[in-house]
């Protein structure tokens, strides 16, 4: 009980915390719908449809610039915050008071959430009213979003979380963790079309969630002609939930044996 | 444990990193309500000592007990009882003072009100402000208001002072006597030796990983180190005679060149312990 309250409390404080710290909003919160912007804007000319159902720019970004949030909100966002935490003394503060580990988790994830929510709903009203995007209309295509968008962000949290041990210092970390999530947007299908990759290409991809993170959100907001596009002819759901399954039980395993509050005798 | 056990118990501490030695057999308690202050040079062992007893680091040998508790595997409902000022801390700090102390009080059965120990630090005019905003003095109080937040039973506070000028180092002097008062035990490092002395109802000496002496602060060093010594100068050479009757050492003399009667303070004496022990002439069996 004591666990899930100050968990809930940890949550409040987090995200408070995470909307006074500039450079994560801008970087993390904001960044998805600046490239969206940019993309709308560059290629307002272009039409990404077949010719008798023309398709702009915005609606087509829309699904990858999804996806790219739950990356950066969860991921790149939790291995920076985690890895500064760790070396300016935060956790160490917390090692030595009540508080439960799985309750700074539950912050940490519930911080993830509001702000992923948040970034999906600015993203999803800068594309229908700025950009005019048709956005869906049937209770199938929003669940489906649903579903995908909360598996997508607590797997990218909780994968975060493990990566939050791999930069050696706070400083290093911003270093150490963008080019990771840079590269995984550029093969994944987020900023290039997927299968205009060489084929080797789309499948160390297709090991990694973000791939099939970007494959779900494509499902539900582009057109359904749009399946002849993807791998197999095919959105395939299911490996969305499975890929994305198999790295979220990844990332909690990796969490829970190494994740803790300090190194003795570091 | 019943009332009458040591809060904190330490018998033969060892702590090896390789082949260095940190500490090597300390042995000390502390008792329920009492103010006890480690005192060495820098590298002597005294954060070593503190952070295995609050639980940050595994000892290499020896027993400890804190609360009746091995620190070694200490749960969360022994935290809850210990408040802890580390020596650095250095977080962003992107909340308030008041926000930061309403949060972790939330992390206690039973905390200090909010307003009470804003009021306690002197931080009154800056409970609104950020805490990165802060000056490291201003900083170093909300990490003490942090570490007596839970209303511990014990309160480890490593060198709580550097860093504050002499008007906030009283104050958090008279912090430490309110808390002394409602019989909180305390854990002190320090620098100061008028601040050990200040606040100290009894000390430690920490040297090359050993104890090398521990008492009340008034009897440090024995009673010899007390003797007062009479220092004069005769025929250009300086002399000097330690006596416990240097009134009639003086009377004896006349009227010499350079006549001074000097009482050691605190501080020459525990200088006098380090710079023993550095030579390698340690004051075996050090009382204990």
């Amino acid at each position: 009980m004591t666990t899930l309250r100050l968990g809930y409390s940890r949550i409040g404080y987090e995200v408070t915390t995470y909307f006074r710290q500039g450079d994560s909003v801008f970087f993390t919160f904001l960044f998805p719908v600046v490239m969206l912007t940019i993309f709308s804007v560059a290629f307002s000319e272009q039409n990404f449809g077949p010719d008798d159902a023309p398709l702009s720019a915005a609606a087509y970004y829309l699904p990858g610039m999804l996806a790219a949030g739950l990356l950066l909100s969860g991921l790149q966002n939790m291995a920076i915050d985690i890895a500064g935490e760790k070396s300016d003394g935060t956790l160490k503060r917390f090692a030595g008071t009540p508080l439960p580990v799985l309750s700074y988790f539950i912050g940490k994830i519930g911080q993830v959430f509001v702000t992923g929510v948040l970034q999906a709903a600015l993203l999803l009203l800068v594309a229908r009213f700025a950009f005019q995007v048709e956005l869906p209309t049937t209770p199938e295509a929003w669940l489906t979003f649903a579903w995908v968008f909360v598996l997508g962000v607590t797997t990218s949290a909780i994968l975060g979380i493990a990566l939050s041990g791999l930069p050696r210092s706070g400083k290093s970390a911003t270093a150490v963790i963008i080019p990771i999530a840079l590269v995984l947007q550029f093969i994944s299908g987020v900023y290039l079309t997927f299968t205009q990759l060489p084929e080797w290409l789309q499948n160390v991809a297709s090991v990694f969630p973000l791939k099939w993170m970007a494959q779900g959100m494509r499902s539900v907001f582009l057109p359904d002609g749009f399946v002849v596009l993807e791998v197999g002819g095919s959105w395939n759901l299911e490996g969305v939930a499975i890929v994305t399954g198999i790295w979220l039980v990844v990332g909690l395993i990796v969490t829970r044996l190494t994740f803790r509050w300090i190194r003795k005798d570091s | 444990m019943t009332s009458s056990d040591p809060v904190v118990s330490v018998r033969d501490l060892r702590k090896t990193y390789g082949s260095f030695t940190a500490l090597d057999g300390v042995s000390f308690d502390i008792e329920r309500g009492e103010t006890f202050a480690l005192l060495g040079p820098n590298g002597a062992g005294k954060s070593t000592t503190i952070e295995i007893l609050e639980g940050y680091r595994d000892r290499s040998g020896g027993e400890a007990s804190v609360l009746g508790v091995d620190p070694g595997s200490g749960g969360l409902d022994w935290k809850a009882r210990l408040g802890i000022v580390l020596q650095s801390t250095g977080e962003s700090g992107n909340v308030t003072v008041r926000e930061q102390l309403t949060h972790f009080a939330g992390y206690y059965p039973h905390p200090r009100a909010v307003d009470e120990v804003i009021a306690a630090v002197g931080l009154e005019d800056k409970q609104k402000t950020l805490i990165r905003k802060l000056s490291g003095g201003q900083r170093r109080r909300v990490d003490v208001a942090l570490g007596i937040i839970g209303r511990p039973e014990l309160l480890f506070l490593d060198e709580p002072t550097t860093g504050f000028d002499p008007e906030a180092r009283r104050q958090f002097w008279e912090l430490i006597g309110t808390l002394k008062s409602e019989g909180t035990t305390i854990l002190l490092t320090t620098h100061y030796l008028d601040e050990a002395a200040h606040l100290g109802d009894r000390a430690g000496v920490i040297a090359g990983g050993r104890l090398i002496d521990i008492g009340a602060i008034d009897e440090l060093g024995g009673a010899d180190a007390r003797t007062p010594v009479v220092r004069w100068r005769e025929g250009g050479v300086l002399r000097e005679e330690r006596t416990t009757t240097p009134g009639a050492v003086v009377a004896r003399l006349g009227e010499p060149e350079g006549l001074e009667v000097i009482r050691p303070s605190l501080e020459d004496i525990y200088l006098q312990l380090v710079s023993t022990n550095s030579t390698g002439d340690i004051r075996e069996g050090a009382a204990l």
